[in-house]
C-alpha cells in the first residue's frame, strides 16, 4: 500500500476543479496550473525513485484487496510514462501561455487541460481493466473539448468525426470487456493474468484478445489511423503537441498491458496480426509523409509512422525488442511534443502552412532551424541523439524473433521520416526569402522556452541514454515476466 | 434467456451500424444511442441471467444477481449520456457554422 500512488491522478483532478472558479482572472489560473504541473513533475519523479527503490508499488483503494477492490499499480513502465507525461505536459503548458490566445484560456483551457492530464496518468496507473475504460474515458471527453474550443470551421467538422470514432471505439470497448468478464469474471488485471492463463490458449480467449486489439489501434492509431491526420491538424499547436505526445501513446501503453500481461501466452493470433498492422502502419504512413506539402499533415503522418513502428517493437515480443519499446516510448513523447511546438512556430514565423510557399527563413530564425534540423535527426534515430537506442533495440529484437520483411519496412520508415522532416526542413529555411510573413504577432517568449527546455531535454536522454537504460531495463522485465507484476499485485 | 438477449443484441448493433453509414448528422448520433443500448445490454446478458433477488441484502436471498455488470452499466450509461449530450450540441453547432447536416459535405481538405 502507498498512497503516493494516486497523486499523479488526483494532483491534476483538484487543480482542474479549482480553475473552474477562476473563470475571467487569466493571470490566476496561469499561474496555479503551472505551479500544479511543477509538483505534478516532483511527484511523478518521487513514484519513479520508488518504484526503483523498492519494486513495483501498488496501492488497493479503500483497503479493499484485490481482485475485489480496485487497484493502482505502478510498476517501472507505468512511473516512467508518468514522469514524461507529467514533464511533456509542462512544456505544453509554458507553450501555450504565449500560444492560445485569451479567447481560449478564457473558456476553461486550463482545467481541460487538467481533467486531460488526470485521465492520461490514471490510464497509465491503474490495474483494473474497466477502470481504465473509465480514464480513457475522462482522457477522450477533455480532448473533445480541447480539439473544438475555438469552434472554427475546420475544428468543427474534424470534432464531429474525431467524437464519432471515438464513441464507436469506446462502444467496442465495453463489448470486449463484457466478453472477457464472462470468460474470466474478473476485472483486475493480474487477477485475469491468472484465469486467462488457467484457460489456455486459444478458443475465446483469443478472439478477445483481437477485439481488444481492434479498439486500442482505434484509439492509438495503429492501421485504424484514418481519423487522426485530420483531428490532429484541426485545433492549435499547443493542443495538437499535447495530442502528440499522449493521447496516442495511452493507446500503445494499453496494447503494451494487455499483450504482454493478459495474452501473452498465445503469439500466433494476436502478436503476428499486430506485427502486419505495424508493418502497413509504417508503410501508409510514409506514403502520407511524402505525399503531403502541408506542415500539419506531415507532421501527422509522422505521428502514425512512429506508432507503427512501436507496434512492430511490440510483436516482436523479445526482452531487448520491449526494453527497446519503453526507451522508444519515452523518446517519441519529448520529440514528437517538441516537433508540433517547432512546426507551430514554424508556420507562425512562415504565416503559411504549406511549405511550397515558405523559403529562407534561416536568416530571420537560426535557432529554430537549427532545433528543427537536429529534430529531424533524433526523430529518424541518428546515433547520439536519443531516438537512436531505442530503435536501435526494436530492430534487435526483430531479427532476434526472425522478423526479417518487417525488420526491413521499419528501417526503410525512418529514412522516410528523415526525408520528410528534412523536405519540411529545406523548403522553409534554405532558399530565397518568399513569405511576406505579418510581424510577430505576440511575444514568443514562453514558446521558446517551452521549445528549447523540451529540445534540451531530448539531447539529454540521448547522452544519457545508458543511464536511462538502467530504469528501462527495469520496466522490460516485468514486461517479459508478467508473474513479476502478479505476484506484486496478488500476493500480498 | 440469453439466446434471446443474443439476438436482440446483434439486432440493435446491424440498426445501429446501419445508422452510423448514413449521410445525415442526426442519423448518426442516434445510431451511436443504439450502439450503447446494444452494448449495455451485452454487459447484463454476459454476466448471465440466472434467475435470482434484486442485488439488495435486506432481501434474504439464497442467491442474487451479479452485482458487478449492474454497477458497470451505471458507469457506462452516465459517460455515454454525458457524451451523447455532448455530440448533439456539437451536432446543433456545426449545423448552426457550416449549415448542413449532410455528412457528404463536410469533408473538406485543407483549410476553408
Amino acid at each position: 500500500m502507498n498512497n503516493w500512488l494516486v497523486l499523479p491522478l488526483l494532483l491534476p483532478l483538484f487543480t482542474a476543479v479549482l480553475l473552474i472558479f477562476f473563470k475571467e482572472r487569466i493571470g490566476i489560473q496561469r499561474q496555479i496550473s503551472l505551479a500544479s504541473a511543477l509538483v505534478n513533475i516532483a511527484v511523478a519523479g518521487g513514484l519513479v525513485y520508488q518504484v526503483q527503490q523498492k519494486g513495483i508499488q501498488s496501492l488497493f483503494m479503500g483497503g479493499w484487496l484485490p481482485p475485489y477492490g480496485i487497484a493502482f499499480t505502478a510498476d517501472m513502465l507505468a512511473a516512467l510514462l508518468v514522469l514524461s507525461t507529467a514533464v511533456v505536459s509542462t512544456a505544453c503548458l509554458v507553450y501555450s501561455f504565449g500560444s492560445i490566445g485569451e479567447e481560449r484560456e478564457r473558456n476553461y483551457f486550463y482545467p481541460f487541460f487538467q481533467f486531460l492530464l488526470a485521465g492520461v496518468s490514471g490510464s497509465f496507473l491503474t490495474g483494473d481493466i474497466f477502470n481504465l475504460f473509465v480514464c480513457f474515458e475522462v482522457m477522450l471527453m477533455s480532448s473533445y473539448a480541447l480539439i473544438v474550443l475555438g469552434g472554427t470551421k475546420q475544428q468543427l467538422r474534424e470534432t464531429l468525426k474525431y467524437i464519432l470514432i471515438n464513441i464507436v471505439s469506446s462502444t467496442l470497448f465495453v463489448a470486449s470487456v463484457a466478453y472477457l468478464y464472462a470468460a474470466t469474471g474478473t476485472l483486475n488485471m493480474a487477477h485475469l493474468s491468472v484465469r486467462i492463463a488457467e484457460a489456455g490458449p486459444g478458443g475465446v480467449l483469443s478472439v478477445i484478445s483481437v477485439l481488444f486489439l481492434i479498439v486500442f489501434s482505434l484509439k492509438a492509431g495503429l492501421f485504424l489511423f484514418f481519423w487522426l491526420p485530420g483531428s490532429y491538424g484541426a485545433p492549435p499547436a499547443a493542443i495538437g503537441a499535447l495530442f502528440g505526445a499522449l493521447l496516442t501513446k495511452v493507446g500503445l501503453y494499453a496494447i503494451i498491458r494487455t499483450f504482454t500481461l493478459l495474452f501473452y501466452q498465445e503469439t500466433a493470433t494476436g502478436h503476428s496480426l499486430m506485427a502486419w498492422m505495424g508493418a502497413a502502419t509504417m508503410i501508409l504512413g510514409a506514403a502520407g509523409a511524402v505525399a503531403f506539402r502541408d506542415v500539419a499533415r506531415i507532421m501527422n503522418y509522422n505521428v502514425i509512422i512512429s506508432i507503427g513502428f512501436t507496434a512492430f517493437g511490440i510483436a516482436a515480443a523479445t526482452s531487448a525488442s520491449l526494453n527497446g519499446v519503453v526507451l522508444y516510448l519515452l523518446h517519441d513523447m519529448v520529440a514528437k511534443a517538441l516537433m508540433f511546438m517547432l512546426g507551430g512556430m514554424l508556420v507562425q514565423a512562415a504565416g503559411t502552412g504549406r511549405i511550397t510557399e515558405m523559403g529562407g527563413l534561416m536568416k530571420k530564425k537560426p535557432l529554430l532551424g537549427w532545433m528543427f534540423f537536429i529534430l529531424s535527426l533524433a526523430l529518424a534515430g541518428v546515433p547520439p541523439l536519443s531516438g537512436f537506442a531505442g530503435k536501435m533495440l526494436i530492430i534487435r529484437g526483430g531479427l532476434e524473433s526472425g522478423l526479417y520483411l518487417f525488420t526491413a519496412v521499419s528501417l526503410a520508415s525512418s529514412l522516410i521520416v528523415l526525408y520528410s522532416m528534412l523536405r519540411i526542413f529545406m523548403h522553409a529555411f534554405w532558399g530565397e526569402e518568399k513569405t511576406s510573413a505579418p510581424a510577430m504577432p505576440r511575444k514568443q517568449t514562453g514558446m521558446t522556452l517551452a521549445a528549447g527546455g523540451l529540445f534540451c531535454l531530448m539531447i539529454v536522454m540521448g547522452l544519457g541514454s545508458e543511464w536511462l537504460y538502467s530504469l528501462v531495463s527495469q520496466a522490460g522485465d516485468i514486461l517479459i515476466q508478467p508473474e513479476l507484476y502478479i505476484e506484486a499485485v496478488l500476493r500480498r | 434467456m440469453e439466446t434471446l438477449m443474443a439476438v436482440t443484441i446483434g439486432i440493435l448493433f446491424a440498426v445501429g451500424v446501419y445508422q452510423l453509414l448514413s449521410k445525415s448528422l442526426l442519423r448518426i448520433i442516434l445510431g451511436t444511442a443504439l450502439l450503447t443500448h446494444g452494448v449495455h445490454l451485452l454487459l447484463l446478458t454476459m454476466s448471465g441471467l440466472k434467475t435470482g433477488a434484486a442485488p439488495f441484502l435486506g432481501q434474504q436471498a439464497k442467491a442474487y444477481t451479479d452485482p458487478l455488470p449492474q454497477a458497470l452499466i451505471l458507469t457506462s450509461i452516465v459517460i455515454s449520456f454525458g457524451v451523447t449530450a455532448f455530440f448533439f450540441v456539437l451536432a446543433y453547432r456545426s449545423y448552426q457554422t457550416l449549415g448542413t447536416d449532410n455528412m457528404e459535405e463536410l469533408r473538406g481538405e485543407q483549410g476553408e
